[in-house]
């Protein structure tokens, strides 16, 4: 099988976007875009929107706390059965194994704090880097029915 | 009452029902207007039967959710009743993989859920 250093990319994009709702909501709908053209079902679809929605919240929000000076790099990289997301803030970090559970009865009645539990559902990997201000989330493509 | 820019609001009986017009609901600025949309229902016009219709949906964020969550705390503060139905299969997973589904009460259908109040 081969790594994904080794397959052909069928889309890529690579960019540098402000911290702002309108640049995010561009990035994230052509990645949608891509997938729907390539027939990707509707859960993928759904799953890698969500999962980009998060993390671009939490760049904007928690990492460069809504700073539009600070800037988000976003890489994807579309292969045929898999997708690549790699997204970077500004911030200093955080540590995602520390995140309380969202789900437990302390936390459940929260209004915040669903999205890493999210990513990671929908995902098939979520990986943070050391600092935690950068974030790779992939997906495997799901066989259509 | 004021006008909304993010809600359709119908009687139906003595049971309040909501209907979103967005099918994304994913914008910071809009979730903020859809929360204080959903807020006035309760605290000015005092609707205590509150049938969420997620029909129109086909996307929410967690901030969205955090909306519905603080709606449901309101409405128990106020003493009324909140149903949520029609939820789409991969918004429904959203709130099971969060157990949200738990703490609200979700009907396949909205007659089920108006019979149910």
């Amino acid at each position: 099988m081969l790594t994904m250093s080794e397959q052909q990319s069928l889309w890529r994009c690579d960019r540098v976007i402000s911290s702002d709702a309108a640049a995010c909501r561009q990035v994230l709908n052509d990645v949608v875009e891509q997938l729907e053209a390539r027939h990707w079902v509707q859960r993928d679809v759904f799953s890698i929107h969500l999962a980009i929605e998060e993390a671009l919240s939490n760049a904007i929000q928690h990492g460069n706390h809504f700073d539009t000076a600070k800037h988000i790099r976003v890489s994807c990289c579309l292969y045929p059965h898999r997708v690549r997301i790699e997204i970077a803030d500004e911030g200093g970090g955080f540590n995602p194994e520390a995140l309380p559970d969202p789900t437990c009865d302390e936390q459940v009645h929260q209004p915040t704090g669903r999205g890493v539990m999210l990513m990671k559902a929908f995902m098939s990997r979520v990986e943070y880097n050391a600092a935690g201000n950068c974030v790779v989330l992939e997906k495997e493509r799901a066989q259509a029915e | 009452m004021t006008a909304l820019r993010r809600l359709d609001v119908t009687e139906i009986g003595d049971v309040t029902v909501v209907r979103f017009r967005d099918r994304k609901i994913v914008e910071d600025i809009n979730i903020q207007e859809l929360g204080s949309e959903m807020f006035q229902l309760v605290e000015v016009d005092h609707r205590d039967k509150l049938l969420l219709n997620f029909s129109n949906v086909d996307f929410l964020s967690s901030a969205a959710l955090g909306k519905l969550i603080t709606l449901d705390r309101k409405m128990k503060a106020h003493g009324g009743t909140l149903k949520l139905t029609n939820i789409r299969p991969e918004i429904y997973e959203v709130f099971a993989i969060t157990k949200l589904n738990r703490l609200f009460d979700i009907k396949d259908d909205e007659a089920d859920a108006l019979a149910a109040f």
